[in-house]
């Protein structure tokens, strides 16, 4: 018994990402014809090299159907996956474990999400019959229950507070505004975000995730077989996944500042990886920043600085692009865009990128010259009950 | 309300439910507060009155059989549709076998400008009858008298938010003699002289006719207090509502008349027992009244549909399956939770669990809240709160009836059982919790 991950078993070797807007004239099928297709491009491959597809949608439809119809597979088998918003995280969890496990030689994840057909703002979950007990609250306010918790569990006033989110959204905005894939890309001031009316506790739409339609897509092999496909391939160093029980809605011990899933999420990425140091080991991290206190939370809970201390390590600048731990150097959720499906695929594109010094000149990273690994962190539901997931990668081969 | 309908208004206030009460929610309310001494009375049946039922067809009754957790074997009967069955109601229970219990309630509406928009009231009362040796009897029936007439005085096509009435005059010459004649005869079976009774309540659906039997009856000062200025005629739910304010106000051995114009006429005698002096009710009204807090007309007008407005742009919630909420009636209309032995309280409750925890009568403290200014209410914003209950149990609930500057961590909640949302015709009842 035990989590023992597959450490330098697996690699990615091409990879495709839409951009994220929302794409009144593109559909389910355009989208995923565009991330596949880049991704096939990138790896140089035909679909037909590919022996096997995972499917990522939260809501896009119903089976890998979904998938082998607009790309007209021939046999191919094709598993839809369905993970809240960590969706194309676990897409590519399942095909990196299918090929580690010798079934199959090259597979693909793909991560989409139309969310911009619904005709509402907002994501808005698909009705599955119940009995009329539940939340009726959104994921934006369910949030927001974070500010009050950490605010007077650290001593930290809450206009300072404020402060610190709208810094976080900043800071997120400053690097999708170099970022010709993200859905928002114009930069947003401290005071112009602190600025926007309340909708959610204390929170305003410029604490909110964009949300966006678009797709990603990721290859991956055998590391042995890497070098087939590119030069430069990414090698898998963890996956991590963990559904809570929800026992945070009911436990009178838990108390919104952090989210226990993650932190036992993460530990065991870090083991399957061997990284004791997140913060000097890892050049950058791609978070699940849905709003703003949950990167707040993040930060903490991923270990990349101490208990209570977050806030001041986002305002003193070390998660910026050229902190000493870039977070979120492709503009996060907020300001890439939220296609539920494809986010976590997305992230993955980023390390792809900046790991292999492609990422555009004004947002590549600095801290890539001397270390070779990304982390990236999905999460689905809410503070008390949620999925998360966690991956590192790196570009080099351990010993 | 004249500024903004044209006319109506007048002096004093009214009562308004909220918008997530219904008639059953508020009979629920009454229920509760009525029950909550009695755990030992075992009643045989719930009778329900009222002019404004949620449902049609289904029973009403059965919804608040449920959140009171009323045993299988007890009847639930809705007795609806007009203001005199509720009178009607009461004297069947009264003649059925073993303890019953007799709720009531109106949500009565009337259209902008209209006198009844303004002398109109929302409420709920309920009675539980039971003998001596279950219960602690605090007043016992004396008498009836009974007068049936068909004239039409008020009336109301079902589903319309209005009634409409004949020229009041009309009604006052026929509910005179009939108010005589029940009133004679009640003395009659009681072996009461006019000059014996202590308090008379006169209700019913005609003002003008009520004030014209007080008088042809030299009621003079034992008239109770009709609420007319600070409750407002609650329909079917007065009459109960009357009695019970006349029981909160009188001593041992005094004789109470109740009489209800609907209609016809009926008279019920009481006279109080030595129990009385001992009786402390667990919500009693004056209290109630005088904590009423102000809605806005326009409020008033929107929670009641007259005032049609721009619904949230988010999608409107799904109805709730039956099936599911069948299985779960325990904790959606009765909010039982569940533990292990010994074990933590679950809200709701968890698999596995043997052990039933109600939770409708627990005090809790907020633990944090929030204000959602984005979710689909029938009323927004929401607030939400997560409450940890006093002997256990954690739940992120709905508050209502909430003045969002009042609400603090730290704050004391009691949970109230209310409609969530309408959706395909099924009213979707579930529990809030409200500061205390």
């Amino acid at each position: 018994m035990g989590s023992h991950g597959i450490k330098d078993r697996v690699a990615i070797v091409g990879m495709g990402c839409t951009r994220f807007a929302e794409h009144w004239d593109k559909g389910l099928d355009d989208l995923l014809l565009e991330a596949t297709g880049e991704a096939f491009a990138d790896a140089g491959v035909h679909q037909d090299d590919v022996d096997a597809y995972w499917l990522g949608t939260a809501q896009g439809g119903m089976s890998g159907m979904l998938l082998s119809k607009p790309l007209q597979l021939e046999g191919k088998p094709v598993s839809r996956v369905e993970n809240m918003c960590a969706t194309g995280s676990d897409a590519l969890r399942q095909a990196a474990y299918a090929v580690a496990s010798g079934a199959y030689d090259l597979a693909m994840a793909v991560g989409v999400e139309k969310v911009k057909d619904s005709g509402y703002q907002g994501l808005n979950a698909f009705p599955v019959p119940n009995d009329g007990t539940g939340r009726t609250l959104t994921a934006a306010a369910m949030f927001s229950m974070v500010l009050p918790a950490y605010a007077s569990r650290y001593g930290v006033d809450a206009h300072e507070l404020k402060a610190v989110l709208a810094r976080i959204a900043s800071k997120n905005h400053y690097n999708g505004a170099r970022n010709p894939r993200a859905q928002f890309r114009r930069e947003m001031s401290v005071e112009q975000i602190l600025a926007m009316p309340e909708v959610a506790g204390g929170l305003s739409v410029f604490d909110c995730a964009g949300v966006a339609d678009g797709a990603a897509a990721a290859i991956v092999c055998r590391a042995e077989d890497a070098h087939r496909y590119t030069d430069k391939p990414l090698y898998v160093k963890a996956l991590s996944f963990v559904a809570g029980n929800g026992s945070g809605l009911t436990d009178p011990a838990y108390d919104y500042t952090t989210f226990p899933e993650i932190v036992a999420c993460a530990r065991d990425a870090y083991a399957q990886a061997g990284i004791t140091n997140p913060r000097t080991e890892l050049a950058m991290a791609e978070v699940h920043d849905c709003f703003t206190p949950t990167e707040l939370v993040l930060m903490e809970d991923l270990g990349f600085c101490e208990r209570g201390t977050a806030w001041q390590e986002i305002q003193a600048g070390a998660f910026d692009l050229t902190g000493d731990l870039p977070v979120n150097p492709d503009g996060g959720l907020k300001s890439f865009g939220h296609p539920v499906g494809a986010s976590g695929l997305r992230m993955m594109f980023e390390a792809w990128l900046q790991l292999r010094h492609q990422a555009p000149a004004d947002r590549q990273i600095a801290t890539t010259t001397d270390r070779h690994l990304a982390l990236t962190h999905n999460l689905g539901g809410y503070p008390g009950e949620m999925v998360s997931f966690v991956s590192i990668l790196g570009t080099e081969l351990d010993g | 309300m004249a500024a903004i309908s044209g006319g109506g208004g007048g002096r004093g206030t009214r009562t308004v439910a909220g918008y997530d009460e219904d008639t059953t929610t508020m009979g629920v309310e009454a229920a509760r507060a009525a029950l909550r001494p009695l755990a030992d009375v075992k009643a045989q049946a719930l009778w329900f009155s009222t002019v404004a039922p949620a449902y049609a067809d289904k029973t009403n009754a059965t919804t608040i059989h449920a959140a009171l957790r009323l045993p299988t074997s007890t009847g639930a009967f809705d007795v609806n549709g007009s203001v005199r069955s509720a009178i009607g109601a009461l004297r069947a229970a009264l003649a059925a076998p073993g303890p019953q219990v007799v709720v009531s309630a109106d949500l009565r509406t009337g259209l902008p400008g209209g006198a009844d928009e303004a002398t109109f009231g929302d409420g709920a009362a309920a009675l539980v009858i039971a003998d001596a040796d279950t219960a602690p009897v605090l007043a016992e029936v004396i008498g009836w008298g009974c007068a049936t007439e068909e004239f039409l005085d008020r009336w109301r096509t079902p589903g319309e938010d209005r009634s409409r009435t004949w020229e009041e005059r009309f009604g006052e010459t026929r509910y005179l003699p009939l108010g005589v004649a029940a009133w004679e005869q009640a003395l009659a079976a009681a072996g009461q002289r006019s000059d014996q009774i202590d308090h008379i309540i006169i209700t019913g659906t005609s003002t003008r006719a009520n004030a014209a039997l007080a008088k042809k009856l030299a009621v003079g000062e034992r008239r109770i207090d009709d609420l007319g200025a600070t409750v407002g005629n609650t329909g079917a739910a007065h009459p109960a509502l009357l009695l019970t304010a006349a029981l909160e106000a009188a001593s041992p051995g005094q004789v109470i008349a109740l009489i209800v114009l609907a209609d016809g006429a009926d008279v019920m005698l009481v006279r109080t027992t030595d129990a009385i002096a001992a009786w402390a009710p667990s919500r009693p009204l004056a209290p109630q009244v005088a904590a009423g807090g102000e809605i806005a007309y326009g409020t008033y007008l929107r929670w009641r549909g007259l005032l049609p407005v721009e619904p949230p742009r988010r999608p409107e919630p799904a109805r709730p399956s039956a099936s599911a909420a069948g299985r779960s009636a325990e904790w959606k209309f009765g909010f039982v939770g569940s533990s292990s032995e010994g074990g933590p309280v679950h809200l709701p409750p968890q698999p596995g669990d043997e052990v039933a925890v109600p939770m409708a009568d627990a005090r809790g403290t907020i633990v944090t809240f929030t204000v959602d200014r984005l979710a689909y209410s029938p009323s927004p914003p929401v607030v939400f709160a997560v409450v940890d209950f006093d002997g256990g149990g954690r739940l992120p609930v709905e508050l209502t009836d909430v003045d969002i500057d009042q609400v603090r961590v730290g704050g004391r909640v009691e949970p109230t059982f209310r409609k969530l949302f309408t959706a395909d015709g099924i009213h979707n009842y579930f529990w809030k919790a409200r500061m205390t």
